[in-house]
């Protein structure tokens, strides 16, 4: 057994009652599942391991972090230091400080009709036959990361949109890391979208400081039910000492529409897994990602998505820009099963190297068991083009700023991805200032860290 | 020696160990159109290549002083600012990259490089108007990405356009005849004669003649292995026409 998973099963067996009153009786219930998953796994993936290349998740979890076992409240006024940074997108907010759930007002007040957005202890307690139904129903136990999370998680997100809700504001989660010492926060969110619904959530991922070693465990569950439509966009600001293993699990009812859009500006070590089952017939899939690497940062993204039905589509999109020592890796699969027809899958991943010591591992595979499909993918890595670079030189655009335009230019395509406009143009603004250099976050932060 | 522009002296430069350009020597002076021929791979582009400063070249000897500036110490961007430009045989293509972008970006560099304060966004959209209409260029396309999806004029006359908006003393139009049909070579070279003043001059790199009766030039150079081996006057083009390149070839054997 790893010393990564020892030092977490044995703070599960000191802490168990502890862990289990500060939470609710639905996800107490699935605790000693997540144990036994979790002994049985013996360790996190390695480095080699099938799928993890590049990243050794064990390593990940072998600091010995601390768990908020007993909710001691971190002193932070949520509402002065942070300050979204999304204009001119009216959203539904609500902050998750390292793993406690904190509501704002407006979202309180302002709920729309057809939409629950609440604590995820609360609604195991308030509505628990709804939250059984769902809760660690996609996720899949035999992986360490996720047995872990299900043995230790008090707390999340519960986000509900009644059949045929259409909701016109975005949900906004922001999660912030705020510690002095060393912290796990396993953070869990459970979408449940019923038939017909549609609904755009944005989450943001921030650290505040930067001396403590913060590493976030989440796990995402998105039910998108027949007909429905849901929006995942996911932008991490992090920083050099903050880790983060994500993994999001998605099934899809016919007809359904899951649009997931990720995008890496600043990190320490990333690892974002998407696991996404078509099990309805008619249903799309679209996963884009961007990761912007420099420095020592590390983003690791791995997609599986099975196309269990007929007239399945997906279309995936993912780039790297990589400067300085970072790496990047990007490992995809798309499944068509058998008897699944006329699918069209689609996957293609692009990456500029922008230094020498930068390093990209890609490995795309399509598993088709299957005739009568579209399927492709494709992978490229290179740097940027020396004519386009000379030729703006040639009108008189100096080198670092072409190149930046170059850089930014590359990640457009995905950026388009986005339906809602404003966080379009927003994320296109933090990616031209991201390129630019100028500290994330630090503009429209007010929690005066030293730095 | 004030009134000269551009001189170059004995310039040799080399691409990935193979010399090209082995002794070129030129000399232009304000308000002069000069025509570069010769036949294909006798250095024509290497030269505007050279003098735009791509790194993709090594100049081995020689100098090139720009109104009394060292130009080859300089970098592309400086090379710019200081009144150079090089309309491309093949404009790139810039996937992302609006042309107002670009062009904001190029303005506002030229700007920043003699202190200036960047140019307003109702003056910028004033002098890309201005401009535009030299060269009759779709406003359309100021929000398209730079030359993606151009037409093979459009490309061409958009190379003009950047030119009346940068304003260069020194303009080298290589092969901007090349792709072009006779209404987009007429607008582009119609273009070309607009900017002309007394102040700045120009070289015309080219194949053909054609060219060459909508761009007058006073002086014509005949570029072989490298070196100006013959130069004249309009009259050396018409008999290009006519001979072909053969018996320069034969001259230097």
């Amino acid at each position: 057994m790893s010393n990564a998973v020892d030092q977490y099963l044995n703070l599960y067996g000191d802490y168990r009652e502890a862990i289990g009153s500060h939470s609710a009786g639905v996800l107490n219930a699935r605790r000693d599942d997540g144990a036994e998953a979790l002994a049985r796994a013996g360790r996190f993936h390695v480095r080699g391991d099938e799928g993890y290349e590049k990243t050794s998740v064990d390593e990940m979890f072998s600091p010995d972090f601390g768990v908020n076992v007993n909710r001691v409240n971190m002193p932070v006024d949520v509402g002065a230091s942070f300050r979204c940074g999304v204009p001119n997108l009216s959203t539904l907010l609500a902050v998750v400080v390292n793993d406690r759930f904190v509501p704002s007002s407006t979202l309180i007040k302002n709920l729309p009709a057809g939409l629950t957005v609440c604590s995820l202890a609360e609604a195991a307690r308030e509505m628990p036959r709804l939250v059984e139904k769902y809760y660690a129903k996609a996720a899949c136990m035999s992986d360490a990361s996720v047995a872990l999370n299900t043995m230790l998680v008090q707390d999340g997100v519960f986000i509900h949109v009644a059949r045929g809700t259409r909701l016109e504001k975005a949900v906004q989660l922001v999660d912030i890391f705020h510690s002095s010492t060393p912290l796990l926060a396993p953070r869990r969110v459970l979408v449940v979208a019923e038939e017909d619904s549609h609904i755009s959530i944005l989450k943001c991922d921030h650290t505040q400081g930067e001396d403590a070693a913060c590493l976030s465990s989440e796990v995402i569950e998105i039910f998108a039910g027949r007909g429905a439509r849901v929006e995942w966009y996911d932008i991490e600001e992090s920083n050099a000492s903050t880790s983060r293993r994500s993994q999001l699990f998605a099934r899809q009812e016919e007809g359904s529409e899951l649009h997931i859009c990720v995008a890496t500006l600043t990190n320490g070590v990333t690892r974002n897994d998407f696991h996404i089952d078509v099990a309805g017939g008619h249903a799309s899939t679209r996963l884009s990602a961007m990761a912007i690497g420099s420095d020592r940062q590390h983003i690791d993204n791995s997609s599986v998505i099975r196309h269990a039905a007929d007239y399945g589509s997906s279309d995936q999109l993912l780039k790297y820009v990589l400067d300085g020592n970072a790496t990047g890796a990007f490992e995809g699969v798309i499944e068509v099963c058998h008897g699944a027809r006329f699918v069209e899958a689609y996957q293609s991943n692009r990456n500029i190297l922008a230094s020498s010591g930068a390093r990209m591992h890609a490995k795309p595979q399509l598993l088709i068991y299957n005739d009568d499909v579209k399927c492709s993918h494709g992978a490229t890595t290179g740097q940027l083009d020396n004519n386009a670079l000379f030729y703006m030189r040639t009108r008189g655009i100096p080198e670092a700023e072409a190149r930046r335009m170059l850089m930014q230019a590359f990640m457009v395509d995905v950026i388009d991805t986005i339906s809602l406009e404003p966080l379009r143009d927003r994320l296109r603004h933090m990616v031209d200032r991201r390129f630019a250099g100028v500290k994330a976050g630090c503009a429209e932060c007010g929690s005066g860290c030293p730095d | 020696m004030n009134d000269i522009l551009l001189k170059v002296t004995d310039l040799h430069a080399k691409v990935e160990e193979k010399e090209i350009l082995r002794g070129i020597n030129l000399e232009i002076r304000p308000g002069e159109v000069h025509a570069i021929m010769g036949p294909n791979g006798s250095g024509k582009s290497t030269l505007s290549s050279v003098l735009a400063g791509n790194p993709a070249f090594t100049v081995t000897g020689g100098s090139a002083i720009f109104h009394g500036v060292d130009l080859l110490s300089l970098s592309p961007e400086d090379r710019s600012h200081e009144g150079l430009f090089l309309s491309f045989q093949y404009p790139v293509e810039i996937p992302g990259v609006s042309m107002v972008n670009f062009m904001r970006a190029a303005v506002n560099a030229k700007r920043k490089y003699f202190n200036e304060s960047p140019l307003s966004a109702g003056d910028f959209l004033k002098l890309m108007r201005q401009k535009r209409a030299i060269v009759e260029l779709d406003n359309k396309l100021a929000s398209r990405s730079v030359n993606e999806g151009f037409s093979g004029g459009e490309k061409k006359r958009n190379e003009i356009f950047q030119m009346a908006v940068l304003e260069p003393r020194l303009s080298i139009l290589d092969e901007t005849d090349s792709g072009l049909d006779i209404d987009a070579l007429r607008i582009v070279a119609g273009g070309v004669n607009q900017l002309k003043t007394s102040q700045n001059a120009t070289i015309v790199i080219t194949h053909y003649q054609r060219l060459l009766d909508y761009i007058k030039p006073d002086f014509v150079h005949v570029l072989y292995k490298g070196r100006i081996v013959r130069t004249g006057g309009p009259e050396l083009a018409l008999e290009l026409e006519e001979k072909g390149y053969d018996w320069i070839k034969e001259e230097n054997r």
